[in-house]
């Protein structure tokens, strides 16, 4: 192999590890404020949310079930005041853990 | 450049060793800077086996006959396209590949959840990485991409013919890139597992992962049933080949897992078989990809003479145990938070289809494995066959098909016997009138088929009677046109409807596999010019022969040296239908040994098959020319005895000449198939409905569903 070749890749070589090291250690260079400024959400309030959502889904496809004759009037309404109680009490939780009241005028209503 | 690329193999297993450290650290220590640095570890090790994949892809392209690997699987006369896509046809390039797509994928998943779920995450990041590092151990240890050889050969052994088709240049990164994104749930379930988290959060994010697994894996599936089909010379599209099963079974269990998520999702339930289904889907991917690799298959689709078996039996005996621990050791956490309400529900009915499926794939997974088992314990060859796997997968199929229709009109909870009734009426008296419609037609000696048309009528009713009253209920609300209200209703109810337009794609699948299957016509007949034969109530005549000689020439494309052929003239009651052209090429072996003719088309022939595809039927054809006749072989020995290495070429044109004066007999093969482009047209509607389904809806709808005044059933479909 010519030299100059040889010489172009331990260049690109070095270039490379740099790089690597530049990327993965960019959180470690800041880490004191990347600690403080940790914006992810607490998994509890997470998987709350996530399932709060997951409950107004429920709420819309029942609806849509409804619609769409697969559910009788006295079955939706049943099932519709169940999933809004439901999704009261994730609210509730999810107000608890935020240390407030429940936020009854964001529930779902009719 | 082949030191840089081990350069890259050696870094990149350094990172993931880094990677792997700083995730657990970050997770075990609460450190947010080291799981963010694990995290990055993957993106730099992305970016390092793109470098490598680079350098191995610039030496095919420039035919650097140093790196041993471009000289096994490239030559000169392999057309650009095909050095391109040449790298993942040896066993070196496709582990490149593999754990380059891993590495892509991963970056992309763990990019997206990088605010969410830290914990699992970071530990999925270590699971990814360990993946990762274990593919690049192979290839720094057994399969090394970068080895090189010096002085370099004149000419490479070139691209297997087989091969050489456009399909093969999109096929393998398509499964590839599904198998590694089965992994990505796999990991996350791991991650999740040990961070003691599987809430709705978790169940969020796994499911638009295992969503593009499912789609891209089931591409990568049709893709190579479609090159198996269109490009190889048996004139099938599924062989039930190890390989091909392989592909299949964890894109079942992904099925599964896709419907069961949504009762987990609702219902708090099934949390111990869903996280089953997400680690055996992941070890199934690695099993697919242990099945070509080991050695132990003897396929077009396997690596001939590979020998990583046994790091493969490790890793995946330590999925196994670690999955089976981790299930078992939280199975408290995994707690239905609800019971099955009624037998009559949607849970139900999902549950139902869970086990069609996964016992689809377990009888998919014995005829695979048990021969391969029994044949490492005996020693004696066994395999299982096409009926076998007919007999009982067709009556699962059925089953599936029927259940993809009786789903989506049946309520969630708990549905009524009325509601039930009103909701069957229209989709079952469409599945009689399609019975009835058939016996008229004389359908009733192939009773699967017709019971696999009668099942899909049902899907189609019940899933267009979905889309009626959908269509309805939101115009009596919006007021809207019917196509308007129709692409809201879609537009706002993404998942739901892109599941139905999935499930009005497998219906049309089916339809095609059956009909196919069941009414084709297939005919293996020697014929000369002028002469014609009766095939499915066609007539086929053999107007002429054809003849190309030199790459360059080559109606394919493919590189062949010699190209014998036919051209076929179709009919159908007198009336032309279509003209087909159907090819052999002859390629160069590369082996001197063969004569300066001799090795020109010593290469395996491969068969480019010509066909007529329709919307009722497709016409296809095959040519094996006889190119031993005594009078062709003559040329070729007296080439092989008076012509320098550089002139072979003269005593081929001459064959040419010689072939298209005075043609031998040749052989064909003629299949008259009736609505194969259905199944195409039912996988794309699959597809279709798979990228509605996993679109992210548009932040507008979003905030408008964050807020929950504004999502009220009351208003909901109006607002859209």
């Amino acid at each position: 192999m010519p030299a100059a070749v040889s010489v172009l890749i331990a260049i690109l070589t070095l270039l490379l590890i740099v790089a690597v090291i530049v990327v993965i250690g960019a959180p470690l260079r800041r880490s004191r404020r990347a600690r403080a400024s940790d914006d992810a959400p607490a998994p509890a309030r997470a998987a709350l949310e996530a399932a709060r959502e997951a409950k107004y889904r429920e709420i819309r496809d029942t609806e849509l079930d409804y619609r769409t004759g697969k559910l009788s009037p006295q079955d939706y309404e049943r099932l519709d005041s169940s999933l809004r109680a439901e999704a009261l009490e994730i609210l509730d939780r999810l107000a608890a853990l935020n240390g407030q009241r429940a936020p009854r005028s964001d529930a779902p209503e009719r | 450049m082949a030191p840089l690329g081990r350069a890259c193999l050696l870094l990149a297993l350094a990172v993931c060793a880094y990677g792997i450290g700083a995730s657990l650290y970050g997770v075990r220590g609460g450190r947010a800077d080291f799981r963010d640095s694990g995290r990055r570890a993957m993106y730099a090790l992305a970016g390092i086996l793109a470098v490598a994949f680079a350098v191995l892809e610039v030496a095919f392209l420039r035919n650097d006959f140093t790196f041993n690997t471009v000289a096994d699987t490239s030559s000169r006369t392999t057309p650009a396209l095909y050095r391109a896509a040449a790298v993942w046809s040896s066993q070196e390039g496709s582990l490149l590949l593999w754990a380059l797509l891993l590495s892509l994928w991963s970056s992309l998943a763990l990019f997206l959840v990088r605010r969410r779920m830290r914990e699992v995450a970071a530990y999925a990041t270590a699971v990814l990485l360990g993946l990762a590092g274990f593919f690049v151990v192979l290839m720094l240890v057994y399969a090394t991409p970068f080895a090189t050889t010096h002085p370099a050969p004149a000419e490479g052994a070139g691209l297997d013919p087989l091969l050489r088709f456009p399909t093969m240049v999109i096929h393998p990164p398509m499964l590839y890139s599904g198998y590694t994104l089965c992994t990505i749930p796999l990991a996350f379930g791991i991650g999740a597992l040990l961070a003691r988290r599987v809430d709705a959060d978790w169940t969020r994010i796994i499911r638009r992962f295992a969503i593009a697994a499912w789609l891209l894996l089931g591409a990568g599936i049709v893709l190579g049933a479609r090159w198996s089909y269109a490009e190889l010379g048996w004139g099938g599209y599924w062989g039930w080949d190890a390989v091909e099963n392989a592909s299949l079974m964890p894109w079942l269990t992904g099925t599964a897992l896709l419907h069961s998520l949504m009762i987990q999702e609702k219902r708090g339930m099934l949390k111990v078989w869903n996280m089953s289904l997400v680690l055996a889907t992941g070890t199934l991917a690695v099993m697919g990809t242990f099945l070509v690799r080991s050695g132990i298959l003897n396929s077009i689709h396997a690596f001939g003479g590979a020998t990583l078996g046994v790091p493969f039996v490790v890793l995946i005996g330590v999925l196994i145990a670690s999955s089976i621990y981790l299930v078992v050791s939280r199975a408290k956490m995994l707690r239905s938070e609800h019971r099955l309400e009624s037998l009559l529900s949607r849970e139900s009915i999902f549950l139902a289809n869970n086990l069609v499926l996964v016992g689809l794939c377990f009888v998919i997974f014995w005829g695979t494995y048990f021969p391969l088992i029994s044949e490492a314990l005996s020693g004696r060859e066994s395999s299982v066959g096409p009926p076998w796997f007919d007999r009982y997968t067709v009556p699962l199929a059925l089953a599936l098909v029927l259940l993809s229709g009786i789903g989506p009109v049946i309520a969630w909870r708990r549905a009524t016997l009325a509601n039930a009734r009103r909701n069957f009426t229209g989709p079952t008296l469409l599945a009689l009138l399609a019975l009835g419609a058939l016996l008229v037609a004389g359908v009733q000696h192939k009773p699967l088929a017709l019971a696999m048309f009668c099942c899909a009528a049902f899907v189609l009713g019940c899933i267009g009677q979905e889309f009626v009253r959908g269509t309805r209920a939101r115009r009596a609300i919006a007021g809207e046109p019917v196509p308007v209200a129709l692409l809201a209703l879609v537009r706002r109810n993404r998942r739901r409807y892109g599941g139905y337009i999935v499930h009005i794609g497998m219906a049309v699948l089916f339809v095609g596999v059956a009909a196919s299957s069941s009414f084709q016509h297939a005919s293996e007949l020697g014929l000369s010019p002028g002469q014609s034969s009766r095939v499915g109530g066609y007539t086929v005549r053999y107007v002429r022969p054809t003849a190309t000689i030199t790459p360059r020439q080559d109606a394919a494309h493919t590189g062949s040296t010699l190209s014998l052929g036919a051209v076929l003239d179709v009919s159908k009651r007198g009336r032309h239908v279509a003209t087909l052209r159907p090819s052999q090429g002859y390629y160069d072996s590369g082996e001197s040994a063969q004569g300066s003719v001799g090795h020109l088309i010593g290469g395996q022939p491969v068969s480019h098959i010509s066909m007529s595809a329709g919307l009722t039927r497709d016409v296809w054809t095959a040519i094996a020319p006889d190119i031993s006749s005594p009078s062709l072989q003559r040329i070729v020995s007296a080439g092989n005895r008076t012509l320098p290495p550089d002139e072979g070429l003269i005593a081929i044109a001459y064959l040419a000449r010689s072939y298209l004066r005075s043609p031998p007999p040749a052989q064909f093969h003629l299949i008259v198939s009736p609505l194969v482009m259905w199944i195409w047209i039912g996988a794309l509607t699959v597809f279709g409905g798979g990228l509605i389904a996993i679109w992210p809806v548009p932040s507008a709808l979003r905030r408008a569903e964050s807020v929950p005044s504004r999502a009220l059933p009351s208003g909901e479909l109006a607002q859209a």
